[in-house]
């Protein structure tokens, strides 16, 4: 904290600006000093452009394989042929791989948190700028692998890459499995390099029980990336001897063992799940604490169920098994799996009490996250029902499947990270968006997903398998509203895209504090200077609302330095 | 606080300098450890050898993290960190092996390939 | 929160000199030093953790197969493996006497140790091969070049597969194993191609008719095609490199002697998963000790031009943190793999 500053003016002016009035974007210009650059916030800006174009491939492939299931419901029209069923297999696999790993597991760590860690931290950086770079190019590899994938004979086997299929399809499994592995790289890098951070970089007076909940969440995203990243990389690469060199570990024709493989996968790829969710509750944390203008409820609560939802997560992947495995392993599962849903259930009461008689703001931010609870309460609740040994075995591999993990990994987790990008977007850019084109898409992307995913638990509990190109005329009817429900879904989100565009060509500028929270990253200028503070910001509870005022004069919050003094001193007798 | 700030040292070297005596004397020891479990694999103990030789390693592998990788002198934290990355693990290895029993021996070929499910 | 802490240190900051080699995102040298150990450690976590998925198909495929294993290991040298053991743990004490070099300022002591670990990283990497070269002699390299492929229910090579059961029987009935270990490469190698002679008449007799084996996985193999090249009297024979380890007359006979035919009809069919999962663990751990290498020899080059000194040792201290890693991980695969009882 510099001592030359007058305290009660002290964050009155726009805030900290680098002299010359030059930010992070424009600090340097020419396209290596994008393509080189350690700054966390440039490699988290050139994450999320292609994350985007992921999630827009991803997303068209999603719609497509919509398509044709709502085309097979008029038969007339679009008769069922081998080729059309090849290209469902190939579009149902590639909407999932792409997704899966190239933009529901690094959207939230790799772009808001490397935009918002270091900031978050007060610190200038993470603790490993190179190989935060170096992941940014991981991915970059990563993707080009997929795009190989993609030009040269497509990928069949769906994003789980199931053995004994896998190395017999003549798809191009080997350059997707290389991709997926390259991608875990990265995927491993952000989450050591976030370990790291987190534990070296907090600034003086920020102990553990002061970090906002999103680091918490963060940090604990960071553990399952470590730990069981690796396994899937071990399960890659010797898919791809299985593949190359017909080794014959998961190959039952040639004495090996496929449920091996699926241990091996689901060893990464359940704790992967909450490598998606974690991070999206870090952020409704921040959110809920924000627009309800009130202390969290329950920090603690919050930050430990992070940490024993990512190890809980390590010992339930058997329940993606229940019907290969053995029983004795189905009833272990089955039972770690129910103690999943506490800590769950502990963070959505403790985001429900912090907003009883807070002063709830509706702004966008604020609309995601309550779609997020609906989402999350509906995902998480028909997750226990799936956690049920009995149950399971008639539910697996049907669309009720599907919605559940829809519900929470695409519904949960894509409404908690727009929220996010609305919430953080004026500190990224330091533009507003248009808050009505922005309520509209969200009403549209809520709409849209529950329209295409509620039918899908009506359908799945009747008996229409998952990966089917065909069904029985009675599910017509649910694969036609589910179709037209992935297209609302999908204008809706094309009218975030152009929301966000227009921003940044058009929209006001943004002050340093719209939301007024009180969260290091709004103590610096929107955008922040390339070093992220001039000043060493003040650092209190993170969740001190009142030490900001409202400023109409800049639609935006103003710190109160004498205020927040006072009320830390408050905090401590 | 940051685990950085606890401790102010500038004026003493970084790390613990291990002496000579220490670091030859454990290579002694991995040696002999090393001759021990090639030894016991010439006494028939039955089942007891592969936990032996497990025991040994684990052992050798103490020695190597304690000393050569200064564990015994570092933050405790990094110790933490690879004892975490053990018991992982060990849970990895002990539940995929519960399901060793439904291996079976022989499966028939599948008469047509079909899409895995999943 | 913590203000007087606060100002102590950042006041202290203010007048800090901020040496050359220390990144502009940190305070205090030792607070780097200590973020390159922690990130280090959680990287070598993840290593564990990869090479954990081969511990874990190895304990899944030696605990439903025993007998594979017990056979299939008979094509290893176990003097190979624990000179290679004795070669890492060598480089691993010169690393660590690196490290302690480089704390106290020893700049050509420093240099020393760094080549005499980069050598240690070639013996073995020249160990590897020379075994690897005696797998692919006899054709036991993984997947479809193992001479134990079997495709359809039928042996893909017949041919080399006798020519490995005589390999391995010979070896697991204690007549060849003499030839291994304790002598020189070379002559390791020669002994194998003269040794069969004695049992090719058996083997020329048997190869006008062909291997086959049932198409059908579940049938019982017929093999009665094969004789076993081996006979008991040759058991006990010593395995000269019990010399080293021991007095030289430690009889073998204590082991459990698995030959082809003590195999099941559906066993024969998976020994070509031994030596893949042993390719898999030897090779994946070959490609660390590659990458150590390399990490070694740009140490070893900053440490010549003196770039490292008492306060700045860090690449050193975590480049060898790495390297005692693989040592690490080789010390549980030689008993694993070498040492089957």
């Amino acid at each position: 904290m510099s001592v030359i500053q007058d305290p009660v003016n002290a964050g009155v002016t726009s805030g900290q600006q680098e002299p010359g009035g030059t930010n992070y974007i424009n600090h340097s210009k020419g396209a290596l000093s994008w393509l080189l650059t350690l700054d966390h916030k440039r490699i988290g800006l050139m994450y999320m452009v292609m994350v985007l174009a992921a999630f827009l491939l991803g997303g068209s492939f999603a719609v497509a394989l919509r398509t044709l299931l709502f085309l097979r419901a008029a038969p007339d029209v679009a008769p069922m042929t081998p080729a059309s069923q090849d290209l469902y297999n190939q579009f149902f696999t590639l909407h999932g791989a792409i997704l899966v790993f190239m933009f529901i597991i690094p959207a939230v760590p790799a772009i808001l948190g490397n935009m918002i860690l270091p900031l978050m931290l007060g610190a200038k950086d993470v603790a490993f700028p190179r190989l935060n770079l170096l992941s940014w190019y991981c991915y970059m590899a990563g993707g080009g692998f997929f795009l190989y994938v993609l030009l040269s004979g497509g990928l069949d086997t769906g994003w789980t890459f199931y053995t004994p299929y896998s190395t017999s399809t003549n798809t191009s499994v080997a350059a997707a499995t290389l991709g997926a592995f390259v991608l875990g790289f990265s995927s491993i890098l952000t989450g050591l390099n976030f370990i790291a951070t987190i534990h070296m970089l907090r600034p003086p007076g920020m102990g553990w029980f002061q970090m906002p909940l999103f680091l918490w969440a963060l940090y604990a995203t960071s553990v399952i990336q470590v730990l069981a990243t690796p396994v899937l990389a071990i399960t890659l690469l010797l898919l791809f001897a299985e593949r190359v060199l017909h080794v014959g570990i998961f190959d039952p024709a040639l004495g090996g063992d496929p449920v091996l493989f699926q241990h091996f996968f689901w060893f990464y790829s359940h704790p992967a799940v909450y490598i998606m969710i974690l991070p999206a509750m870090g952020i409704i944390s921040e959110l809920m604490a924000t627009f309800c203008r009130r202390q969290i409820f329950g920090y603690s609560f919050i930050a430990f169920s992070s940490i024993a939802i990512a190890l809980l997560g390590f010992l339930v992947w058997g329940h993606h098994m229940y019907t290969t495995q053995s029983a004795m392993a189905n009833a272990v599962f089955s039972l770690i799996t129910f103690s999943v849903a506490i800590p769950s259930a502990i963070k959505v009461f403790n985001w429900l009490a912090t907003m009883y008689k807070g002063s709830i703001s509706l702004a966008t931010p604020m609309l995601y996250s309550l779609a997020f609870i609906w989402l999350f309460t509906i995902g998480g609740l028909t997750g226990v029902f799936l956690g049920s040994l009995s149950l399971d075995i008639m539910a697996h591999d049907t669309t009720f499947v599907v919605a559940h993990f829809h519900s929470v990994m695409v519904g949960s987790m894509l409404t908690a990270f727009l929220g996010g990008m609305y919430y953080w977007w004026p500190k990224m850019f330091g533009k507003m968006y248009n808050e009505t084109v922005a309520k509209v898409a969200w009403f549209l992307i809520f709409i849209g997903f529950n329209l295409t995913f509620f039918v899908l638990f009506v359908a799945g509990s009747q008996g229409m398998p998952r990966r089917y190109a065909d069904f029985l005329p009675e599910f017509a009817i649910y694969h036609k509203i589910s179709t037209v429900g992935s297209y609302v879904l999908a204008i809706g989100l094309f009218l975030v895209l152009y929301n966000w565009i227009h921003s940044l060509l058009a929209g006001r500028k943004a002050p340093q504090n719209p939301w007024g929270g009180n969260t290091l990253e709004w103590h610096t200028s929107s955008p922040p200077p390339h070093e992220n503070f001039i000043e060493e910001p003040f650092v209190s509870e993170p969740y001190q609302m009142h030490a900001w005022d409202y400023d109409e004069s800049i639609d935006g919050y103003v710190f109160n330095r004498a205020r927040a003094e006072e009320l830390e001193k408050q905090g401590h007798h | 606080m940051s685990d950085a700030h606890t401790h102010d040292g500038h004026d003493h070297g970084i790390g613990h300098v291990s002496p000579v005596w220490m670091l030859l004397g454990v290579f002694a020891l991995l040696i002999f450890f090393t001759v021990l479990t090639v030894a016991v694999t010439y006494v028939d103990l039955g089942s007891a050898n592969i936990w032996i030789a497990l025991a040994v390693a684990v052992v050798k592998g103490a020695l190597v993290g304690l000393y050569f990788m200064h564990l015994r002198y570092d933050s405790p934290f990094n110790s933490l960190i690879l004892v975490t990355a053990f018991l992982f693990l060990a849970v990895f290895i002990g539940i995929a092996l519960m399901d060793t029993g439904e291996y079976q021996q022989n499966i028939p070929p599948p008469a047509t390939v079909r899409p895995v499910a999943g | 929160m913590s203000s007087e802490h606060e100002q102590s240190n950042h006041a202290a900051n203010g007048d800090h000199h901020h040496p050359a080699h220390l990144a502009h995102h940190f305070e205090t040298p030792e607070q780097q030093f200590e973020s390159g150990k922690l990130g280090m450690w959680v990287f070598l976590a993840t290593e564990i953790l990869m090479f954990g998925g081969l511990f874990c198909a190895y304990a899944i495929y030696r605990g439903n197969h025993q007998d594979v294993f017990l056979y299939g290991y008979g094509a290893l040298d176990k003097m190979w493996g624990a000179t290679n053991t004795v070669v890492l743990l060598a480089s691993s004490l010169t690393m660590a006497w690196g490290v302690r070099a480089a704390q106290k300022g020893q700049q050509k002591l420093l240099v020393a140790m760094l080549i005499a670990t980069f050598m240690g990283g070639v013996g073995f990497m020249c160990i590897k091969g020379v075994e690897y070269q005696q797998k692919w002699k006899h054709n036991l390299f993984p997947g479809t070049m193992n001479a134990f492929y079997y495709e359809g229910g039928q042996a893909k090579y017949p041919e080399k597969l006798k020519h490995a059961i005589e390999f391995i029987d010979g070896r697991n009935s204690g007549g060849e194993a003499s030839g291994g270990g304790g002598h020189a490469p070379a002559g390791h190698e020669s002994t194998d191609d003269s040794k069969p002679v004695e049992h090719s008449d058996t083997v020329e007799a048997d190869s006008a008719s062909p291997v086959i084996i049932p198409a059908v996985f579940g049938a019982p193999a017929d093999v009665s095609t094969i004789k076993p090249p081996a006979n008991p009297t040759e058991q006990g024979v010593l395995d000269s490199a019990i010399d080293q380890a021991g007095d030289g007359s430690t009889p073998s006979a204590a082991h459990t002697q698995i030959l082809w035919n003590d195999l099941s009809g559906a066993e024969q069919k998976k020994v070509h998963l031994f030596f893949g999962i042993y390719f898999m663990m030897t090779g994946l751990h070959g490609l660390h000790v590659l990458i150590g290498m390399v990490l070694i020899a740009w140490l070893t080059f900053k440490a010549f031009k003196g770039q490292f000194s008492k306060d700045y040792f860090a690449p050193v201290d975590i480049g060898g943190l790495y390297w005692h890693l693989v040592d690490l991980i080789w010390i549980f695969l030689f008993p694993l793999l070498y040492l089957i009882h």
